[in-house]
């Protein structure tokens, strides 16, 4: 089997890697790449554990292939904290104890960041919405909504 | 006691020696770090990605492993042929049940892990590969040949009880009953428990109410796969890297059935994303060694979110009858129940928990209730959150609710009134301790979300419910580091935040400030064995090791200060992190820090450290109430969470935000398995529905906010007065969202999930009664 040459930028570095034609974008960044932080929960879309952007938008990366990553910008946990500086989404996680086995955390952190882009000031219900593509079985996800909500206060400056 | 339902992997009988602390009233008086919400030390790794998880690890050169699982339900396996797939290129070993000795003390683990003469479930492994890349792997299972011969199957407990039904195992005979029955069937095991006598109590009643109720199987639906690196060397030194809530058991299990002695095994418990008792036993990992073993490199094996639905544990699916009697004044005369689980392929479901702890939550003069543990065509169970309780308590709380209408008595007021309290002799059998179970019922009632008022199509429902709490074999060792930090080495996975609880504790102990103490979860090789972390036990008792462990390591550093002092080690107490002369003859020295004696350590005798081991006993009983409202769409059947109330008693919270993520998150699990999960079979014994799309479980938009209340009835068996909190948040939510169902939709329902369709037709068929 040929593999696929791809050049992309993964969290704004330049990124070249060789895949074969039915890895995924999750495949690549875990095996390839060795960024672990995005996790397989399902493979099929229904958990976000592996979100990721792809020029900004919120992608499942398991349902993207890595040979589609070619040209694109592409976002993962692994860029969000600049150096040790947490995003306020990943400090209000911690702060609220919004997390309990944590693999879900990645994903979450990842998708409350597209939103809060797109809508800085989100109703609860709205960012319920947003995030009911991240599955979370620990939390029951009282907590993960109040980080979320915390943390957009405090980027808008409340 | 929430003990893996492994019934074959179980520990033998523990000889009697337990060890208990008491509870110390004066320090519950002054508590400086317990009941505080500081960070978790692995939280900033969980926000970054860099925390590693069963599949993170890699290992040089490293091959992917597959599994080859049945397609059919029930089969023969005439024959299984390898050869092809031994000669693609870069397959480096298969493996069949051949390549494991047979095994008496883990027979049935075994034959789940590797099937032999028959495959009992869709998705029993039948044989294995280890590859140079998952493309290679998979097209080596295709070359796999197994000749099968298709066999009748049966998923459903009823029918597999019945005596015509296909027989899995030739050789079950039903245990507990006398006399033996002569011929097999799938019923593994009957039990009994309760007192008095169940008919004269009924004679007694005013009002009796009888139900029959069945519950669908769930699944725990942890987000991480099962997944393991295994790397056995040419001497037979392996190591092993898996996501597990256990790896001593798991150490245990894989040695024995890998023929190797225990100590050649390093088992390492990687973070772990979520087990909820699923990952208490072996699947994956004795595969994954015995392919290393023959490849000679190391193997990873990750299931695929298919693989963990059709062959990991499921919990049970259940068919129950209950009958209750009460006077008029609300006194119970009577209960009883007969509760059939089945649990999967093999003996385990956990009936046997069931029946205890149906009626746990009633001071009953009598009581009766028997459990079948049932085998069926489906996945061999695992544990799942207080095994076994949510069924049976899920169908007396709704008699209960029916009999509160009954009689015109507030549902909760009927609860109090024959509330199990200190002293009462249990359903089950053992008197029970302090326990709060009036606490959480008289909170539950005063709370301003019992009287809020109700719209149209909405109903309220309340439930209370038991967890019996496990102890266990536990050690933990600490050692004060030279620059005066601490380390601690525990070996229980931390599945929820416990080694905050743990530095917690310790801190408390040492007199030193939380940042101080880092906890770390120790390998196989690095310290004692643990029991798994199950049963709600890890706080109750690694708690308890941290803190005799810290103890231990105060009166070292009493001894070195009074060295250095030259006085009796008598005349020096700890107090705020301080060793202090005391008493008369003392003398005058200024306090000396931890950090100022360890510093000092190597002068004064080398390395300070402490360590505690020890079976644990007194974990003390768990009881919960819980309130919800619901709203049914009376054209569509649809429920609606709208507001839901945790109460329950944790003893001690030791950090109060995990106490209330345990309530949540068991409150969500049982919102899910009242709603909308549920394993579906179809009639070719398949099952239909396995991922997260058919398989639903809540999302974020399905729910409120779950508000908790902590009731704190200390447990004496803790210096603390901590209970385990994990698993009771899970029993009250089928019972409570059921009577709250029932109440909007004005028809009693008896059937989990709730699904639309079901609450339509009860909803449809009550509406053709009346007319
Ligand atoms: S792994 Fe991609 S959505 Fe679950
Ligand atoms: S914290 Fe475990 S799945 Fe979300």
């Amino acid at each position: 089997m040929s593999g696929i040459h791809v050049s992309t930028k993964i969290n704004g570095d330049a990124v070249e890697f060789v895949c074969d034609v039915e890895e995924t974008l999750l495949d690549v960044l875990r095996d390839k790449l060795g960024m672990t932080g995005s996790k397989e929960g399902c493979a099929s879309g229904d958990c976000g554990a592996c979100s990721v952007t792809v020029d900004g938008r919120l992608t499942c990366s398991c349902l993207m292939l890595g040979a589609e990553a070619e040209g694109h910008d592409i976002g993962t946990i692994e860029g969000i904290a600049k150096g040790t500086q947490l995003h306020p989404i990943q400090q209000k996680i911690l702060d609220h104890a919004a997390l309990q086995c944590g693999v879900c955390t990645p994903g979450f952190v990842v998708a409350a960041k597209a939103l809060l882009e797109k809508n800085p000031d989100p109703t609860e219900t709205e960012v319920r919405f947003w995030l009911a593509g991240n599955l979370c079985r620990c939390t029951g996800y009282d907590k993960i909504i109040r980080a979320v909500m915390d943390a957009a206060a405090e980027m808008r400056g409340q | 006691m929430a003990r893996n339902p492994d019934a074959d992997s179980a520990p033998a009988p523990k000889a009697v020696k337990t060890s208990t602390i008491e509870f110390d009233a004066d320090k519950a008086k002054t508590f400086k770090v317990v009941g505080s919400r500081p960070p978790r030390p692995d939280g900033m790794d969980k926000v970054t990605g860099r925390a590693r998880f069963g599949a993170d690890m890699v290992m040089p050169g490293q091959l992917v492993g597959l599994i080859l699982r049945s397609p059919h339900p029930h089969a023969v396996i005439v024959s299984i042929d390898t050869t092809a797939a031994e000669a693609l290129s870069g397959v480096k070993s298969v493996i069949t049940r051949d390549d494991f000795a047979e095994n008496a003390d883990h027979h049935d683990v075994l034959c789940n892990i590797m099937a032999r003469e028959k495959a009992l479930y869709e998705g029993h492994a039948i044989a294995a590969v280890a590859a140079t890349s998952k493309a290679v792997a998979r097209k080596a299972l295709k070359l796999i040949k197994v000749d099968y011969q298709i066999l009748p199957h049966v998923t459903d407990v009823d029918l597999a009880m019945a005596p015509d039904a296909p027989l899995l195992h030739a050789d079950m005979i039903t245990s507990g009953v006398t006399p033996a029955p002569t011929k097999p069937s799938n019923i593994a095991g009957r039990s009994e428990f309760g007192h008095g006598d169940v008919e004269a109590g009924f004679a007694l009643a005013d009002v009796i109410i009888e139900r029959d109720f069945k519950t669908a199987a769930t699944h725990q639906g942890y987000i991480e796969p099962h997944a393991c690196v295994a790397n056995v060397g040419a001497d037979g030194m392996s190591e092993l890297w898996c996501c597990t809530q256990g790896h001593f058991h798991v150490r245990q299990v894989c040695a024995s059935l890998l023929g190797i002695d225990v100590s050649r095994l390093r088992v390492t418990a990687s973070e772990i994303g979520g087990g909820f008792g699923g990952k208490t036993t072996v699947f994956i990992e004795p595969v994954a060694l015995a392919l290393s073993r023959k490849a000679g490199r190391p193997v990873k094996i990750a299931m695929s979110r298919d693989e963990v639905f059709k062959a990991s544990g499921p919990t049970a699916s259940s068919s129950m009858n209950v009958k209750i009697g009460v006077t008029k004044d609300g006194h119970i005369t009577a209960g009883e129940g007969e509760f059939r689980y089945q649990g999967g392929a093999f003996a385990g479901a956990p009936a046997d928990f069931g029946a205890m702890s149906a009626f746990a939550c009633y001071a009953l003069d009598n009581v009766k209730t028997v459990a079948y543990d049932v085998v069926t065509n489906r996945p061999k169970g695992a544990a799942y959150r207080a095994p076994g309780a949510p069924m049976s308590v899920y169908a007396v709380e709704s008699v209960i609710a029916e009999l509160a209408g009954e009689i015109g008595m507030d549902p909760i007021e009927l609860r109090l009134k024959n509330a199990a309290r200190e002293g009462t002799k249990s359903s089950y059998g053992p008197k029970f301790g302090s326990c709060g179970l009036v606490e959480t019922l008289e909170a539950a009632r005063d709370h301003p979300h019992y009287s809020a008022p109700l719209g149209p199509n909405q109903g309220r429902g309340v439930a209370s419910g038991f967890w019996f709490n496990f102890g266990g074999e536990t050690c933990s060792t600490l050692n004060i580091n030279a620059d005066g930090t601490v380390a601690i080495a525990v070996g229980t996975p931390d599945i929820g935040g416990s080694r905050a609880a743990m530095c917690i504790m310790a801190a408390e102990e040492l007199g030193i400030p939380y940042e101080r103490v880092r906890t770390i979860v120790a390998d196989t090789s690095s310290l004692g064995y643990n029991d798994t972390t199950e049963g709600s036990r890890v706080t109750f008792s690694s708690g308890m090791a941290v803190i005799k462990a810290s103890r231990k390591a105060v009166t070292e550093m009493c001894n070195r200060a009074a060295m250095i002092w030259d006085i009796p080690a008598e005349a020096v107490t700890w107090e705020d992190g301080h060793a202090k002369p005391s008493g008369a003859n003392a003398g005058e020295f200024e306090p000396m820090s931890l950090a100022e004696i360890a510093a000092t350590a190597s002068k004064t005798g080398g390395p300070i450290a402490g360590h505690h081991e020890y079976n644990a006993d007194g974990a003390g009983v768990s009881f919960g109430t819980h309130i919800v409202d619901t709203e049914v769409d009376p054209e569509t059947g649809r429920v609606d969470i709208l507001r839901y109330t945790v109460v329950q008693d944790a003893g001690k919270a030791i950090h109060p935000d995990y106490v209330e993520g345990q309530f949540q998150g068991g409150a969500v699990q049982g919102i899910g398995w009242a709603l909308n999960e549920e394993y579906i079979y179809g009639e070719d014994g398949r099952l239909q529905n396995a991922g997260f799309l058919d398989y639903r479980m809540p999302v974020a938009s399905d729910l409120p906010m779950i508000d908790t209340v902590i009731v704190e009835v200390p447990n004496p068996g803790h210096p603390y007065g901590v209970r385990g909190v994990g698993e009771t948040g899970i029993v009250p939510p089928l019972a409570a969202i059921a009577n709250g169902v029932s109440a909007a939709a004005g028809v009693r329902l008896t059937e989990l999930p709730m699904s639309p369709p079901r609450v339509l037709k009860a909803i449809d068929d009550a509406k053709v009664a009346a007319q």
